[in-house]
């Protein structure tokens, strides 16, 4: 299944949408900057770079990959850990 | 248009988002037990809370033309009190002849902990002792990679649950795929800041295909919007989407998953009787 728009019809109508986003990331960015302390230690502003770059990259599953960074990580032998019997 | 919301706590709402979901199209909708904002002390709590669920809500919904459904557990957040949890699930049989009763739900996890592990595969047992469907919650934020996963492998684990019969909900871009390609039904919940919206829904639409997928509000006491899947119907109309693939999505699909319960005797709106297994 694909979308019915073509990509200039969505352009069209979300490139306001796009550019209000962008600036509010901008202004947030710039509030950050201006406030008092030091952040750049700090590990969540690692994760909102690293999604910064995601969004450079040509791919069409973008926003997964964001979620991805955003999220912890999954150790598939939780069970073992956990003390946990597997299987039915 | 006609639509199901198939995860809403109307005992959160008003009496007045009743007559505003009616009016937006809602024919029916179905409201898993959850959190209270506060973990309650007793198993009292919750059978005063079930009988809410098994009477009260369904009045005041069909006062407004809308069918209520209901599932019944004690939530991820209290199940870190396991021994409360094991009195609930042992209270909970007492209510599922109750003739809104669709299942067990929404259970799951919410930290991702060993005891709500424990209390999740306990509601499973219960599920499957009284042949019930499931509705699952999945965690929010960081937690939801790793919560999906884990509730994928206990359920996947289990050879005797019906996969088909299963709805994990809450999916986003990153647990979608993994739902649906375990046999699954999967629920995207359109709920500002820690959720999906609108737009993602309908991209998830787009990429995945309409099969086994579900739209709902899971409107509560939080920052929520109970009529956000009209708002799902109008961005697809927007993006040019036909009718009928709208109308599968947000009312087709939720009547089929609910018609395997044998809890769901849904009149639709041309009358016709939509009954167990039909």
């Amino acid at each position: 299944m694909s979308i019915p728009m073509t990509a200039p019809e969505v352009l069209d109508r979300e490139f306001l949408e796009i550019r209000a986003k962008v600036l509010e990331l901008a202004a947030s960015f710039d509030r950050l900057h201006r406030a008092e302390g030091v952040v750049a230690g700090d590990p969540r502003l690692s994760l909102i770079h690293e999604a910064l770059d995601v969004l450079q990259v040509e791919a069409d599953d973008r926003a997964e990959q964001v979620q991805l960074i955003f999220s912890l990580h999954y150790d598939d032998d939780w069970q073992q850990k956990f003390d946990m019997a597997s299987g039915q | 248009m006609y639509y199901i919301d198939p995860h809403i706590h109307m005992v959160s709402r008003t009496t007045d988002d009743y007559e505003t979901l009616a009016k937006m199209g809602c024919v029916g909708l179905s409201e898993p037990a959850f959190w209270a904002g506060f973990d309650r002390g007793s198993v009292d709590s919750f059978r005063d809370y079930f009988r809410q669920l098994t009477d009260f809500e369904r009045k005041r919904a069909a006062q407004y033309g809308i069918q209520h459904f209901t599932w019944l557990c004690i939530n991820a957040k209290e199940a870190e009190n396991v021994s409360l949890s094991r009195e609930v699930i042992a209270m909970i049989p007492e209510f599922l002849n109750e003739p809104n009763v669709l299942g067990i739900g929404e259970i799951g996890l919410n930290k991702n902990t060993k005891n709500e592990a424990t209390i999740f595969v306990e509601h499973l047992e219960l599920a499957i002792q009284y042949n019930q469907q499931i509705l699952i919650h999945t965690p929010h934020l960081a937690d939801k990679y790793q919560g999906t996963r884990m509730i994928l492998d206990m359920l996947c684990d289990d050879t005797r649950i019906d996969r088909s019969r299963v709805l994990v909900d809450h999916v986003e871009e990153h647990t979608v795929r993994h739902v649906l390609d375990e046999g699954f039904w999967a629920g995207m919940t359109l709920y500002p800041v820690s959720k999906c919206t609108p737009q993602r829904a309908c991209d998830m639409i787009e990429m995945y295909g309409p099969e086994r997928l579900l739209v709902n509000s899971a409107g509560d006491w939080g920052p929520s919007k109970p009529t956000a899947v009209p708002d799902f119907i109008f961005e697809m109309r927007r993006r040019g989407h036909s009718e009928s693939l709208i109308r599968k999505v947000v009312y087709e699909n939720p009547v089929q998953f609910f018609s395997q319960s044998q809890g769901f005797k849904f009149t639709a709106p041309d009358a016709s009787v939509t009954t167990a297994n039909s």
